[in-house]
């Protein structure tokens, strides 16, 4: 059953060209020899470039290639799990006999065994993302003289000091092998592109800065070049909107409703809705580092999380997702379920191990490692809001605004260890009067709590508002991985939520 | 056979058709595990080898760069990673940062081995923990924790004759602990750079007593409070502060660090006087890399930097900022001294005495924290911050703990606060909760803030 999608259609020849099936055999056997209840094997070639400029000039153009492989058995009811870099059949079996032993020292402190949800196999299937330009087929020259421009462009405009550019650029090659017989092949391609650009009131003592809200994307180079994401629009816009930041007058604190634009509202998502229904989470098994839910296992089927407008998918496959994959690292093939429906908790994101600790039968697919060197653990799926059937614009939610104010681009961000209480910030806020955007203000911050705050959720916009947003660097686990992850939103509205004057709570005003 | 790292080093030496070239190779081996609800959830052993290209070409129009970091354990990969590192640099634009490598000649320690760890060094160890846990199913408490062994060697060489070596070694542990009924939450946490000095009875027992501190649990709305904020909490905001101190970022306007009227506040107090924030690479229990060794350029690095020394820093002297991270060429664009950021930092109060324990004795009502969680930039002008408080926050009473308090959300700046401490304790040997995995070498004091600013509350527990 082999899938492919985009115009790609190879997996990167020199990791082809790794003795893959015949390491994976030489691995998988050696746990056999001692009686592994579970096997796998698994590769990967993270090839990735950081582009970095200020003013134009070039900072950083650095490049990294990791590349390694892991086994991971389960002896008597015990994980094991060791990882190496020498791709020569000796190396195999002594990272083998590593794993092997990591399970026997681990034994004493296990007092569960571990069993995995059932899966199909799939026999040698390879699975490609949606991506026209590996970006690694692009000349650095070239993408530094894009950025250049860019950045010249935006220096010259009026009230820009400084400009930043930068430009992440990933693709993952992974292949995997386990005792029940699945092999797969998967490639994927990954670009976070931002600008940002400084300016200041010196009359005022004010410095300030504005950045662009084009998403990350699970998209190859021409994600910058071919016209999917207006850039010259949003370059364009951008010197103007630093500009009436600075001048704009401190927001006053107190209730207001919101209408938030996906470039914001995805993050929300994403810390009050996407880790807390991480079952990992909910049933501690994060307590001692990112934390644990409140929405726990007895509150399936019950919790009422928002207002009926609140329905929220998992998802592994939605194409330019930045987790979407077509294999877990459970080997399990990924899916699409509902978390939240009508704004009940009806789902959580597993994999193979967390599963059956809630009597499901098949996992949901979240099985992530991001590397080569790292166990895989639960990790997120496209965490998404659905939009409105009807046609509904963001300007006709803030038509129905009296007093608000109107959130655009993310900026900074944090939520307590059980997803209660979270403070979001953003680009830019402007402020609604009279169902109408007037000026932007200064110096605001939305704090809420996540039940009170999705319940607040009065209206959600169309098909035309929706914006698949996302981050290259979600962090959990210990040691500590990092995935990328996509949060699909509409512009959405809400009542009474509470907003802080940031200045006032630095103690400055 | 497997070549040695210096073999690797001196071979990409030889290889690199570029006009200079600077090698690093680093070789790690780390073990950790990992449990949760009283049994072990994750566990592993991790091996890896990382060779650092920077191949540098000097043009008609200026010298370019490019920087290859790769996983290599042959020399055959390794000419392969020299030679796309020297096509890089030939495809670059001009590199801002460009300059000369640091001079140099061998270190002693060259030809010595790369250290190694793997589980056996937990052997002892999970004999204590497996007995700590059966404690706590015992007397009804949930332990959740982790521990890590990480050695880390870098060889570094480049083509102007400078060979260093070092050796870190670093171990961590963090334990949570909850009665089963999880009503509340207490944790500790210990970095150090072996594991045979990690007591996991001693930090049990301290669990044990924190979560006996919760028997009574007291509501508190939002406001400011008489607040002891504990070594590991000090070392959350300091390592933040660190973090954002770039000589260049601050004389571009962009951190609190920037003068509003123009260029940086190095030369001008921003504290009390007598804090001192201080790095040394030679500082015993913290001590760090002595050379730089950068895989990439920033605001705040640059790789033509590899092998300068690095040495004691104050950042902050007498409650003036002295320094900022900057390298050779930010250096000269900011008229900043050169002052590479180093991995370690410490910060102590001249006239600081006294235990996290004194420090609370000494409060009339007020509250003592245990961490910081989920600490992020507000405005980074101002340096203000927002997190949560995490894993027991308690009430003190004429100098005596009385019960648990909730969490709360705050909003502060750490510079701030080294403004409106009213006491400090002695600088200890502390490990973030928030950054410690990332940064564990710090050591801070316990600081008592008479206002410190809990904006919400949060259920969190």
């Amino acid at each position: 059953m082999p899938t492919s999608h985009g115009t790609v259609t190879g997996v990167d020849p020199e990791f082809l060209a790794l003795p893959l099936t015949k390491l994976a055999a030489t691995a998988l056997q050696r746990a056999r020899d001692f009686k592994a209840e579970h096997a796998d094997f698994r590769v990967e070639r993270l090839r990735s470039q950081h582009l970095q400029l200020r003013d134009g000039s070039l900072i950083d153009s650095s490049e990294g290639d990791d590349l390694g492989f892991a086994v991971r058995v389960i002896i008597d009811g015990t994980w094991g799990f060791a990882s190496g870099v020498a791709f020569t059949s000796d190396e195999v079996v002594r990272v083998t006999e590593q794993a092997v032993r990591v399970a026997m020292v681990s034994k004493a402190i296990t007092s569960e065994r571990i069993e995995l949800a059932d899966e199909p196999t799939y026999k040698d299937v390879t699975w490609i993302s949606a991506y026209d330009i590996d970006p690694f087929d692009v000349s650095t020259r070239d993408k530094v003289g894009l950025l250049q421009d860019w950045s010249h462009r935006l220096l010259a405009a009026d009230g820009v000091d400084h400009v930043g550019a930068m430009v992440q650029q990933v693709r993952e090659s992974k292949f995997y092998a386990d005792s029940y017989g699945t092999t797969t092949t998967q490639q994927r391609v990954r670009l976070n592109p931002q600008l940002e650009i400084y300016g200041a009131d010196h009359e005022r003592g004010v410095l300030d800065a504005m950045r662009t809200i084009a998403p990350p994307v699970g998209r190859g180079w021409e994600y910058l070049t071919d016209g999917t994401y207006l850039w010259d629009e949003e370059l364009a816009e951008l010197p103007e909107l630093l500009a009436a930041k600075l001048a704009a007058p401190a927001v006053t604190a107190g209730s207001y409703d919101l209408v938030i634009h996906p470039s914001n509202l995805w993050l929300t998502i994403h810390e009050s809705i996407g880790h807390a229904t991480e079952l990992d989470r909910a049933l501690g098994y994060e307590a001692n580092y990112a934390g644990t839910s409140f929405a726990t296992t007895d509150q399936l089927g019950s919790l009422e999380y928002g207002s009926p407008h609140l329905n929220v998918t998992g998802d592994r496959t939605v194409e330019h997702g930045l987790s979407t994959i077509g294999f877990d690292d459970d080997g399990v093939q990924t899916q699409t379920w509902d978390l939240i429906k009508d704004g009940v908790l009806v789902g959580y994101q597993t994999d193979r191990r967390m599963a059956p600790m809630m009597g499901q039968p098949r996992s949901t697919g979240c099985a992530f490692a991001d590397s080569p060197g790292h166990i895989p653990i639960q990790r997120m799926a496209n965490v998404s809001l659905a939009h409105s059937s009807d046609d509904v614009s963001t300007d006709d939610l803030i038509a129905d605004v009296e007093h608000g104010l109107y959130v655009v681009g993310d900026k900074s961000w944090s939520i307590d260890m059980q997803r209660y209480n979270f403070q979001f910030t953003g680009q830019r806020f402007f402020a609604i009067e009279h169902g109408a955007v007037t000026h932007q203000v200064r110096d605001a911050a939305y704090q809420g709590q996540t039940t009170a705050f999705w319940g607040s959720m009065d209206a959600v916009g169309g098909a035309a508002t929706w914006v698949l947003g996302g981050a290259f660097n979600c962090g959990k686990a210990q040691p500590g991985q990092v995935a990328p992850v996509s949060h699909g939103c509409p512009s959405a509205r809400f009542r009474g939520v509470n907003i802080l004057n940031t200045a006032h709570e630095a103690g400055r005003s | 056979m497997t070549p040695t790292p210096q073999t690797l080093v001196e071979h990409a030496l030889e290889s690199s058709t570029a006009d200079h070239c600077a090698v690093i190779v680093t070789q790690s081996s780390t073990a950790n595990l990992r449990w949760a609800n009283n049994t072990l959830t994750t566990n592993g052993v991790m091996a890896r080898l990382e060779v650092t290209v920077v191949s540098i070409v000097d043009g008609a129009t200026g010298t370019s760069v490019g920087v290859l970091n790769r996983t290599a354990t042959t020399t055959s990969q390794v000419t392969a990673l020299v030679s796309d590192a020297d096509a890089a640099a030939r495809a670059a634009g001009v590199a801002d940062d460009a300059g000369p490598l640091v001079e140099g000649a061998v270190s002693k320690d060259w030809d010595e081995v790369a250290g190694h760890t793997n589980i056996d060094v937990f052997s002892d160890f999970s004999d204590r923990l497996g007995e700590a846990l059966g404690r706590a199913r015992h007397e009804k408490r949930l332990l959740y924790g982790y521990i890590e062994h990480d050695v880390t060697t870098t060889y570094l060489g480049t083509s102007t004759g400078l060979r260093r070596r070092h050796e870190q070694p670093t171990a961590h542990i963090g334990i949570t602990g909850k009665p089963s009924d999880l009503s509340t939450s207490a944790w500790v946490g210990q970095a150090s750079e072996r594991v045979d000095q990690m007591d996991v009875a001693a930090l049990d027992s301290e669990l044990t007593r924190r979560i006996g501190w919760a028997q009574r649990s007291v509501e508190l709305p939002a406001g400011r409070y008489d607040t002891v904020l504990p070594p590991t909490a000090v070392a959350d905001l300091m390592i933040y502060a660190y973090y954002v101190a770039s000589g260049q970022d601050a004389f571009d306007g962009r951190t609190v660090y920037s003068d509003p009227a123009g260029g940086t506040k190095v030369g001008q107090p921003i504290t009390q006087p007598g804090v001192r924030l201080r790095s040394d690479p030679l500082a015993a229990g913290l001590s760090s890399r002595p050379f730089v060794a950068a895989s990439s350029s920033s605001s705040a690095q640059s790789v033509f930097d590899n092998g300068m020394e690095l040495g004691v820093t104050d950042w902050i002297s007498d409650g003036s900022l002295q320094h900022l991270g900057t390298s050779r060429h930010s250096a000269r664009t900011t008229g900043l001294p050169v002052s590479p950021l180093i991995d370690n930092l410490a910060l102590d109060v001249a006239s600081g005495s006294g235990s996290v324990d004194e420090l609370a004795a000494g409060i009339d009502r007020g509250l003592l924290l245990t961490c910081l969680w989920y600490i992020r930039s507000v405005d980074p002008q101002t340096l203000l911050l927002t997190g949560l408080t995490r894993d027991g926050v308690y009430l003190v009473e004429n100098g005596e703990v009385v019960g648990a308090v909730n969490n709360f959300r705050f909003n502060e700046s750490p510079i701030d606060l080294l403004n409106r401490f009213s006491t400090a304790g002695e600088t200890v040997r502390s490990f973030s909760r928030e950054w410690g995995d990332m940064f564990p070498r710090t050591a801070t004091p316990t600081l008592r803030v008479p206002d410190f600013n809990m904006s919400s509350v949060s259920q969190a527990s």
